[in-house]
């Protein structure tokens, strides 16, 4: 249906209110297939909104969002078919406490796929080796550490075999000594050609690994670059500044 | 008065146990499936469901167990309608009118507490859920209830216990049960002091049975909640 050429997550003009608050204003990317993209920017600034926005799980006010060639809009007969292409990590990891790390990793494969159990267990085996904790299947979420539990988190994402992949602050809630284990798997990832949004403040990470990194501020779409542009030769203040915050020490 | 009384009367009010627990497990059983009805309809985010169930809790909430039971026992039958229609055959008789009385009463108290339970559900969670493409079905009954389930216990458990109590209520209406019968044989030997006390230690070795079961479950439903 659509081109390999198309992009596979189109914005245009998508603004987000609410209320009074324009939380997104006129944003426009496209992201091609396999493309890292590292979205940063001050908190408030409308970066998670924006990731958010693209499986939906807020709704945008006006604009057009085209996945894979569907528009989401209001009318969006199957949204869960939708967002079970894309991938999401959330910065609380949000695994369900009550279940097995298997079956956090199996649950969905069931209910959404309907995949047959032997194979779902066997999926969720190969991505837990592939986050390097096959050894914690049987355990519960809180008998893990946070790097741990996150990565566990990516690889249930990974279970769906989703196109995407969606990260939000997927670090910010690690103790220092975590974060590296879980940008280890991202790095991965990308190494494999996995299309990713990341939204972090891992600006080594955005360095090594994004295609473009971009810089959102109050909303709006600032700058868009390659890293070795952004970091070395930022064209707007706004960034500029940012970067001098964030990277002082 | 002598211990054999106590004794003999201890075993007499035993027989009572059928009914007792046949009041509180099928009213309980009953209620919960109202419950449940009455939780799907407060959290349905439609007005013409969430209100009515709302009507619901706020009437059986205010008036007291026994008016209701009053009302269903000696007030229905005065319906022709009611007495020619199909719930006739359950509101004749002084034990099916407990059911639905006490059935009615645990279904508002306990939709409450399911509530609370559900409300607290972390809602990263269910984002979790949806982002992974489950459906919104799905996510409830996957997702929400077992922790809802998890979290409600100890006032479910409570309830429980309150409602073991309220099923002596229904002695007021001819029924047999313990209480019933601890009121017959007070009636005939005069002893009322040693025979409720008799009875009130029944009541309390039920209730630390039950108690001790709702502990027993929610270290079992708790379990991942320990490292």
């Amino acid at each position: 249906m659509n081109n390999t050429n198309d992009p596979i997550i189109r914005l245009i003009e998508v603004s987000k209110r609410y209320g009074k608050f324009e939380a997104l204003k006129e944003i426009d990317l496209d992201v091609r297939k396999g493309e890292r993209i590292v979205v940063c920017g001050p908190s408030g600034s409308g970066k998670s909104t924006l990731i958010r926005c693209i499986n939906r799980m807020e709704e945008h006010t006006s604009g057009q969002i085209i996945i894979n060639g569907h528009e989401l809009t209001d009318k969006t007969k199957d949204i869960d078919a939708v967002r079970s292409e894309i991938g999401m990590v959330f910065q609380s990891f949000n695994l369900f406490p009550h279940m097995t790390i298997l079956k956090n990793l199996t649950i969905a494969q069931r209910l959404v796929r309907k995949t047959p159990k032997a194979e779902a267990r066997d999926t969720a085996m190969h991505y837990l080796g592939r986050v390097k904790i096959p050894e914690q299947a049987n355990k519960y979420p809180i008998q893990l550490s946070g790097g741990q539990q996150q990565r566990v988190a990516i690889a249930r994402a990974l279970c769906m075999k989703p196109q995407i992949m969606l990260f939000d602050e997927p670090t910010s809630a690690l103790d220092p000594e975590m974060i590296s284990e879980v940008l280890d798997v991202m790095v991965d990832l990308a190494s494999d050609g996995m299309t990713m949004l990341c939204v972090t403040h891992e600006m080594g990470f955005a360095r090594s690994v994004a295609d473009r990194v971009i810089f959102m501020d109050h909303g709006q779409l600032i700058e868009q670059a390659e890293p070795e542009t952004f970091f070395n030769h930022p064209q707007h203040e706004r960034t500029a500044l940012f970067l001098r915050q964030i990277l002082r020490h | 008065m002598s211990v054999g009384i106590i004794m003999d009367a201890i075993l007499r009010m035993l027989h009572g146990i059928g009914i007792t627990f046949g009041l509180l497990g099928l009213s309980l059983a009953i209620g919960s499936i109202i419950a449940v009805l009455l939780l799907l309809m407060r959290i349905s985010g439609r007005w013409w469901l969430s209100w009515p169930a709302q009507l619901y809790f706020y009437i059986f909430r205010g008036t007291p167990i026994l008016v209701q039971i009053f009302i269903i026992y000696y007030g229905l039958p005065q319906f022709d309608w009611i007495r020619d229609s199909m719930f006739w055959s359950v509101l004749r008789d002084p034990f099916g009118c407990a059911i639905v009385a006490l059935s009615l009463n645990v279904g508002a108290y306990v939709s409450e507490i399911f509530r609370g339970g559900v409300l607290s559900v972390d809602k990263g969670l269910l984002e979790a859920g949806a982002a992974l493409g489950i459906s919104t079905p799905q996510r409830f009954i996957y997702i929400t209830a077992p922790l809802a389930i998890r979290i409600s216990l100890p006032a479910y458990g409570n309830e429980i216990i309150s409602l073991l109590k309220s099923t002596a209520l229904a002695s007021t209406i001819t029924l047999a049960d313990m209480t019933g019968i601890a009121r017959t044989i007070v009636a005939e030997t005069f002893a009322p002091y040693q025979i409720f006390i008799s009875l009130a230690l029944i009541y309390v070795t039920f209730t630390w049975i039950i108690q001790r079961t709702i502990r027993w479950t929610e270290g079992y439903l708790g379990r991942f909640t320990i490292r």
